[in-house]
């Protein structure tokens, strides 16, 4: 006859026991605190005030005033996460040679933990009209006074994603890169690939999915613009961004379902970006980026 | 002899370039936070290169006016108890992730890596109106809540590598020696495991006095920490005197900046921001 294990063994055989259930605590908080606030907010769309299953996102599709928010955050953050990677790159290859990368990292990083509230501040001062940014550019002779406007205005918010983001997606990209091992450019070399051949063939494909996640997380970021598109934009009218709108509907108009309703577009649409760039990714190798045997 | 061709030219001016976009942010953002930090002592700057004078009157009058004493109080008790907290929740999450194998451990991962991808304003929403409907929004337990969020799983996801290069046979030599659950914990596995908690709370520490959004979201009145107090002052701006608020915004600086040089010790700074990173593709 068979002999039954006691339940404890049979479960300890399969991973739980008393160290795994040191999981639960936060499991459940996350529960509460991420998940469940999610599902109540997606619940919470489809009960508009005037009763009505889609309401709330009728009303969203049909007011411009809310609708053009989705195309204005895009203006701003796609060209930013282009910029932003494209210039992360190269930067990353030169200063992945660098004897003393920590001083520059370390400067980097100073605007990332300052984050944008101090960053918007700092750049009233530093773009404003009186400001030594304007003045320089004044002195040089290449603008006239009062010719250029750099806060207040699309490019004021423009310019504080690059602030935040640039570091961001540059101390991001490092990392990919220095997990490249050098051994395969070597060998490239010594086959006689130039750095453009070599950049082309052996970094971009090994390099290819890592990019791939900064620029969804830098895309993320920028589309969820908040302080900056308050304090250095024009949120009444071009940078009027969707969780400006969100923002508005939750805390100016009390409408919770409403304000719920656009938090829901805002996180599809950032899903819908990311679920495309990660599918073309699959366009492209895939495998270990370190070379040897094994 | 050494001849120049049109490639190494190419070579060269392509280097200087990237290095001239180097330079160029740097420069500015020194500009930036110089311009905040000349601005504070200033006493008029007008029209001009560089302020009149220079003084120090514009600190006393920032920590009357902004009630600095009660905003600090306050952003500390928040982030105190966001780093105790995170830390109790997460090392042992992370102990269980790092040393177990169990059915759903696929799907736990997932749920502590959406809230660092999803970015605060998009999940903030939903929770300060859950918050606010239990009666927590506004109160100094909704911001902490709301702030545990995004630090728990961060703290997870540092710790479980770390742990991860703990050799269990440490711990078993404990066991055989006769060590019991509590014993093996603070005298071995504790110590261990100090460095890694050490780091990962500082940066939960950085992290929560300049996390603004969910803050913002959730906080009343009475439970704004600094970095919100510096956004309502920025936001009406043209109320008080612009060196008045370059004055707090230095107080803010000067409080993250101390906390980040402590971390930097412990860690890298590419740390900071690699905390969501996936090995591709698996």
């Amino acid at each position: 006859m068979e002999t039954r294990l006691p339940l404890s063994l049979r479960l300890a055989a399969r991973g739980l026991d008393g160290v795994t259930l040191l999981v639960l605590p936060a499991a459940l908080m996350l529960v509460a605190l991420f998940i469940y606030p999610f599902g109540y907010g997606l619940w919470l769309s489809f009960q508009p005030k005037d009763g009505s299953l889609l309401g709330n996102y009728l009303k969203f599709f049909s007011d411009a005033f809310l609708y053009n928010t989705i195309g204005t955050t895009l203006a701003l953050a796609l060209p930013v996460t282009l910029i932003n990677v494209f210039t992360a790159v190269p930067v990353a290859f030169r200063v992945r040679k660098m004897k003393n990368q920590r001083v520059l990292t370390t400067i980097l990083v100073v605007p990332i933990t300052l984050g944008t509230v101090l960053v918007a501040e700092g750049m009233l001062n530093y773009f404003g009209p009186q400001g030594w940014f304007i003045r320089a550019l004044v002195s040089f002779g290449w603008f006239s006074p009062g010719e250029i406007r750099l806060v207040h205005n699309y490019w004021g918010v423009f310019l504080s994603l690059v602030i935040t983001g640039f570091p961001f997606t540059f101390l991001l990209t490092l990392s990919y890169v220095s997990g490249i091992d050098p051994a395969l450019e070597q060998a490239a070399a010594t086959l006689g690939a130039r750095a453009a051949a070599r950049f082309r063939h052996i970094f971009l494909p090994l390099l290819m999915p890592g990019l791939a996640i900064t620029f969804c997380l830098a895309f993320v970021q920028a589309y969820s613009v908040f302080p900056s598109a308050v304090l250095l934009g024009a949120p009444a009218g071009p940078t009027r961004v969707i969780s400006i709108a969100a923002y508005q509907a939750a805390f100016e108009q009390y409408d919770y379902p409403l304000a719920s309703a656009i938090a829901m577009i805002m996180g599809a649409v950032q899903l819908v970006f990311v679920i495309a760039v990660l599918a073309s990714r699959r366009l492209f190798y895939r495998g270990p980026a370190a070379g040897g045997k094994g | 002899m050494m001849r120049w061709t049109a490639r190494d030219i190419g070579a060269s001016l392509w280097i200087t370039a990237v290095w001239a976009v180097v330079v160029l942010f740097v420069v500015n953002l020194c500009g930036i936070i110089g311009s905040v930090v000349t601005s504070s002592f200033a006493s008029r700057w007008l029209r001009s290169w560089f302020p009149d004078g220079y003084t120090i009157k514009w600190y006393f009058s920032a920590w009357d006016e902004f009630q600095l004493g009660d905003v600090l109080i306050t952003t500390f008790q928040v982030v105190g108890a966001v780093v105790v907290l995170s830390g109790l929740f997460g090392v042992p999450a992370a102990y269980a992730m790092a040393r177990r194998d169990f059915p759903g451990k696929k799907a736990l991962m997932l749920l502590f890596l959406l809230p660092l991808l999803v970015p605060p304003v998009t999940f903030g929403i939903p929770l300060a109106t859950v918050l606010y409907q239990s009666g927590l929004g506004g109160t100094m337990w909704g911001v902490i809540l709301a702030n545990l969020v995004p630090t728990v799983p961060f703290v997870i996801l540092i710790m479980i590598p770390f742990i991860e290069q703990i050799d269990p046979r440490v711990e078993a030599a404990a066991r055989v020696f006769g060590a019991g659950t509590f014993r093996m914990f603070v005298y071995v596995l504790l110590p261990l495991l100090m460095p890694g908690v050490l780091a990962s709370l500082l940066l939960v520490l950085v992290r929560t006095i300049a996390m603004f959004e969910l803050t913002f979201l959730t906080a009343g009145p009475t439970s704004q920490t600094l970095v919100v107090a510096l956004y309502y002052a920025v936001f009406a701006a043209g109320v008080r005197a612009v060196q008045s608020i370059d004055a707090m915004a230095m107080v803010y600086m000067v409080t993250t900046l101390v906390w980040l040089v402590i971390a930097l010790r412990y860690v890298n700074p590419t740390q900071m921001v690699t905390r969501a990173k996936q090995q591709p593709g698996r």
